[in-house]
């Protein structure tokens, strides 16, 4: 499990370097949902507040909704999710990302969990 | 693991798509305990149930079954059944877990003298084997040739097993005593049956175009609007519901449940969809799905019978987009043979 790694209680992960934020879905979450049949990251350009809806991934049984971490702008998309659904199972922290946002409030981070305390969360 | 009718089941054990291919194309296992059982008997019973049901159990043999539904005076759905003719004057029905108890009462309402009727629906625990291969799991249970017919009952005791099944493919129900159901479930995946859950039952049974009462099937709906005409038979004196029936065919009937199926790249269908023709909302979809054998978004949705031809185009509103849909006959899936 990658340390840099923040999480939100919604099971949302996100990867920050400098300004910008990866994000994607945890591994729990992935399995819980199964087999991701649809997923449809946010338009770049896309103004997100902390909390907003961002992308939705429906499974065969039940759409859900991704909720931003952080707030900031959508600087990317992966378009191979959007092609591939079940790369967010498969590969839920490298080739499953869902978008990345250029930060806007950093200060947000701190309220994100860390590995152990989503570890806990999830009771893994 | 979800509610369904005060019953606690999972929705899926290793995944709603593996399962659903597994039935597709080998075998897989459905614990259908939740369903009901009632028991009729007695002098008089076949004349009761012909005046309660819609099709006609007269003309059933002995050791088969039929689907029919039972109707209210507008002939409007209250359930579907299955009914098993046990003997010339005893059957079995198997209904809708979410229906047990007011389809029970309402068959006392009508009760007529010498009908001996008895909800043994907590007595009883149940399981669908269907797929390809299932006829290969029936002569490891019961040490004989699964009937190539469908509707045929085999009853060992009170064990009670049919050619029936709500996936489309070959397959049987295994009505048997309560605690005898925890060991034919061990014994099925023993003879190479997949556990399978809520979620590829429905998707499975979509595919197909089978009804859910609840979801497609409805008091404010006939049958003949749902497309069960042939579980109806009209010809009988008099059934409940049948004046209606008479009344809507005479008329018209102006509404058909339709099978629609995405045409386009689109987020899977579900209940509750907004259906759009010509740019106006005219319906919603009753049942909807990704089916796992078609790759695409499927549906069903009561339409204005003048737009209920295959061919037809709709449009279905995912989260306040429309994707191109069109109506297809049915069923949405048919086996390659």
């Amino acid at each position: 499990m990658n340390e840099n790694l923040r999480y939100s209680e919604t099971h949302e992960w996100i990867l920050v370097e400098g300004d910008t934020g990866t994000i994607g879905i945890s591994d729990h979450a992935q399995a819980e949902l199964t087999d991701i049949v649809f997923a449809e990251p946010p338009p770049v350009g896309r103004i997100l507040v902390a909390g907003d809806v961002a992308a939705v991934v429906e499974s065969v049984k039940a759409a859900s909704d991704i909720y931003s971490p952080v707030s900031g702008e959508v600087i990317a998309r992966n378009g191979a999710v959007e092609e591939t659904p079940a790369l967010l199972n498969t590969d839920p922290f490298g080739a499953g990302w869902i978008y990345k946002i250029r930060l806007s409030n950093p200060g947000e981070l701190a309220k994100l969990k860390d590995p152990a305390a989503y570890s806990a969360q999830i009771g893994a | 693991m979800v509610d369904f009718a005060g019953w606690e089941m999972p929705v899926q054990y290793s995944g709603i798509l593996a399962e659903h291919k597994s039935v597709r194309e080998e075998v897989g296992v459905f614990d259908i305990s939740h369903m009901g059982e009632f028991f009729v008997g007695g002098p008089g019973s076949v004349a009761w149930l012909d005046s309660l049901l819609t099709n006609n159990v007269a003309s059933l043999s002995d050791g088969a079954a039929q689907y029919s539904l039972m109707l209210n005076e507008r002939g409007g759905v209250i359930d579907d059944l299955i009914v098993y003719r046990l003997g010339a004057e005893k059957f079995l029905l198997v209904v809708n877990a979410s229906m047990i108890e007011e389809d029970a009462a309402w068959l006392n309402s009508h009760m007529a003298g010498g009908i001996e009727f008895e909800n043994a629906s907590g007595r009883f625990g149940a399981l669908a084997v269907q797929g390809p291969s299932a006829a290969g799991i029936f002569e490891k249970l019961f040490g004989r040739k699964m009937p190539d017919e469908r509707n045929r009952i085999l009853q060992l005791g009170e064990n009670f097993v049919v050619t029936t099944g709500y996936t489309g493919e070959a397959g049987f129900e295994w009505i048997m005593p309560a605690g005898e159901a925890v060991a034919a479930w061990g014994r099925c995946l023993e003879a190479g049956a997949k556990p399978c859950g809520l979620g590829a039952r429905d998707t499975l049974r979509l595919e197909m175009c089978y009804p859910l009462n609840g979801s497609d099937l409805s008091p404010d709906r006939t049958p003949l609007e749902a497309g069960l005409g042939f579980f109806v038979d009209l010809n009988k004196p008099d059934f409940v519901g049948k004046s209606a029936l008479v009344a809507q065919k005479g008329a018209g009937v102006s509404t058909r449940l339709c099978a629609l199926r995405v045409t386009e790249k689109a987020p899977p269908i579900r209940p509750h969809y907004p259906v759009w023709i010509g740019g106006n909302p005219v319906t919603e979809t009753t049942s909807g799905a990704l089916s796992p054998s078609l790759g695409d978004g499927i549906a069903l949705a009561y339409l204005p019978s003048g737009f209920s031809k295959p061919g037809q185009e709709v449009e279905i509103e995912v989260r306040g987009r429309k994707f191109r849909a069109c109506v297809r006959k049915k069923p949405l899936y048919q086996k390659e043979t």
